[in-house]
């Protein structure tokens, strides 16, 4: 065997990993790409011609960004609600003893393990059934976000808490600090990076939500909802500028907080 | 169910408050069971009176609970085609995410040293960017003059008037695309549990590599495998977006129908179509669970 021939043989394994992420990474360099294309025509999807204009103009198709807003509004209030529901149900369950645990555990992954369609309908149901049909909008959609982001939160903060090391909130307890100053002074900040993790995933999820929030939405428009209505006509390629920004933004967070923690770590 | 709460770090829970205080838990629980109780378990049963519904009736003019199942009967009648149709195509998706994901979850678990949380990042970077517009994107790549079709054409693989774009393997690539990561992160978490040192000893002990994979890492890694396939193939099932948008009527899936149903107001054969796909799927996943049980399972 050659040696880049053994080199490859042991390094196989990653060498596959390596190309399956870039099968993960290949669509976002065509969005990326679309995000500077000059389109000729309104149809088509192909690129034309390289452009600054779709970065300079954003907001250039109609509704598109009044979407974007009507999105992040909805987001960041679904984030701030399901953040604080979901960390006070994690610290129940991680440091509480109490009965029903199992049952409260398989609660909170029912909604996770049903299929959207599901959540969607079943919400549209209940909406409809209690004479909501009317107002579906804004707050419908809230809600909708609120419940399916839940979940994750209480998964995230969970998995925080648990792997935390309980003994330094016994030193300080010994220390004659009160539970109060314990909490603030030692467990939320050991805990607030999960706390983190799970507000920035519930934020994602609900910006980029489109099957429960197409069945609840009444006539509000988000930006998903906004993209598949562009995709049964033209594609604005501006779209892919909102996509690519919203790539470059969640890079800069990761790469801030791997920053911050190999500052830490020295 | 305990597959599942592997992504959540296990049972062991450091209980370390007196058990006295169970009020203080039932206090923290309250806000966010209320929400769940009120916006998932009872829409869930509203959902199954929908499906009960008189399909006579309409949202202006309300609709009679006379206890109609015959929705059900004529849904299963109508719909049976899209609905193996969703069944066959999460499971080629999920077989092809185990595929493609086992290499890359062990890649990062074992082979990446100091470049695993960066690459565990970039697992998760691309879902920033919008689930449909990446889905577009795959659109593009797949178009009838797109790279893709031009090179297996030039390999011989696909004949010359042959295409991808509008067919079953496109819509299966964007499923198997989208839902990758749900199968990497679960099974990530598992293998990076395992001591590497179990491996080693399989060394140790004369088993070649593919050995060693077989009788100790594979079985260790099962309860990863089993959340990855059913984080995988529930998503996959109940999906309509990658059949609209990569397909044709010829690969809609339920959830197209379902959709469509609800659009169009037929809410007791919608509602009656989105029980049944619940209640298949719950069905699948108990049997699954037994059948793949470790006695960490069920």
């Amino acid at each position: 065997m050659t040696r880049a021939g053994r080199w490859i043989g042991r390094h196989l394994v990653l060498f596959v990993g390596l190309l399956v992420l870039l099968y993960l990474f290949t669509p976002i360099f065509v969005v990326v790409l679309m995000s500077f294309n000059d389109p000729k025509s309104r149809l088509a999807y192909q690129f034309d011609g390289f452009t600054l204009d779709n970065w300079l103009n954003p907001c250039q198709p109609y509704g598109l960004c009044d979407a974007v807003s009507t999105s992040l509004r909805i987001g960041f209030l679904a984030t701030v609600i399901a953040t604080a529901l979901g960390t006070l149900m994690a610290f129940a369950m991680v440091r509480h003893r109490y009965r029903g645990r199992q049952a409260t555990n398989l609660f909170i992954f029912l909604p996770m393990a049903s299929p959207e369609i599901v959540l969607g309908s079943s919400l549209l149901a209940l909406f409809v059934s209690a004479g909501f049909g009317g107002v579906l909008g804004f707050w419908t959609i809230l809600i909708a976000h609120v419940m399916f982001c839940l979940s994750f939160v209480v998964v995230t903060v969970k998995a925080r808490l648990t792997g935390m090391d309980t003994r330094m909130e016994e030193a300080a307890m010994d220390l004659y600090a009160n539970e109060w100053q314990t909490f603030w002074r030692i467990t939320f900040p050991l805990v607030f990076p999960g706390i983190l993790a799970a507000a920035l995933l519930s934020f994602s999820l609900s910006f980029d939500d489109f099957i429960i929030t197409n069945l609840n939405a009444g006539r509000t428009v988000t930006f998903p909802m906004f993209v598949w209505g562009s995709a049964q006509r033209d594609i604005p390629p501006q779209i892919n500028v909102v996509g690519t920004a919203m790539f470059l933004l969640a890079v800069l967070l990761v790469l801030g907080g791997e920053l911050a923690r190999r500052r830490r770590a020295r | 169910m305990t597959a599942l709460s592997q992504l959540g770090g296990g049972e062991q829970a450091a209980v370390t408050e007196k058990s006295g205080r169970r009020f203080t838990a039932y206090l923290l629980l309250l806000p966010g069971a209320l929400w769940l109780i009120l916006f998932f378990v009872v829409p869930l049963v509203s959902l199954l009176s929908a499906s009960l519904y008189d399909p006579n009736g309409s949202v202006e003019t309300g609709y009679s609970v006379t206890g109609h199942w015959q929705n059900y009967t004529e849904a299963l009648k109508d719909y049976a085609t899209p609905f193996g149709r969703s069944f066959l195509y999460a499971l080629v998706t999920t077989a092809f995410c185990l595929l493609l994901g086992y290499p890359l979850a062990y890649a990062i678990a074992f082979k990446s040293g100091r470049w695993k949380n960066l690459m565990l990042a970039l697992v998760i970077a691309p879902f920033f960017t919008s689930f449909l517009i990446r889905t577009l994107s795959w659109k593009l790549l797949l178009g009838d003059d797109g790279v893709v079709v031009d090179t297996l054409k030039w390999l011989h693989i696909l004949g010359p008037d042959g295409r991808l774009l509008a067919t079953t393997t496109a819509v299966v690539t964007g499923l198997t695309y989208n839902f990758l990561p749900f199968m990497v992160l679960p099974l990530y978490a598992s293998l990076e549990r395992i001591d590497p040192r179990l491996i080693e000893a399989g060394g140790d002990l004369f088993a070649g590599p593919v050995t060693t994979f077989r009788t100790v890492t594979l079985p260790l890694s099962m309860p990863g495998v089993v959340a990855g396939t059913l984080l995988t193939f529930i998503p996959a099932a109940g999906d309509y977006i990658n059949a609209q948008l990569l397909g044709t009527p010829r690969q809609r899936m339920i959830g197209n129908d379902i959709q469509q149903l609800f659009a169009a107001g037929a809410y007791p054969t919608a509602a009656a179509l989105s029980v049944t796909l619940m209640a298949a799927i719950v069905v699948l996943v108990l049997f699954y669970v037994r059948r793949a049980g470790t006695e960490d399972l069920v």
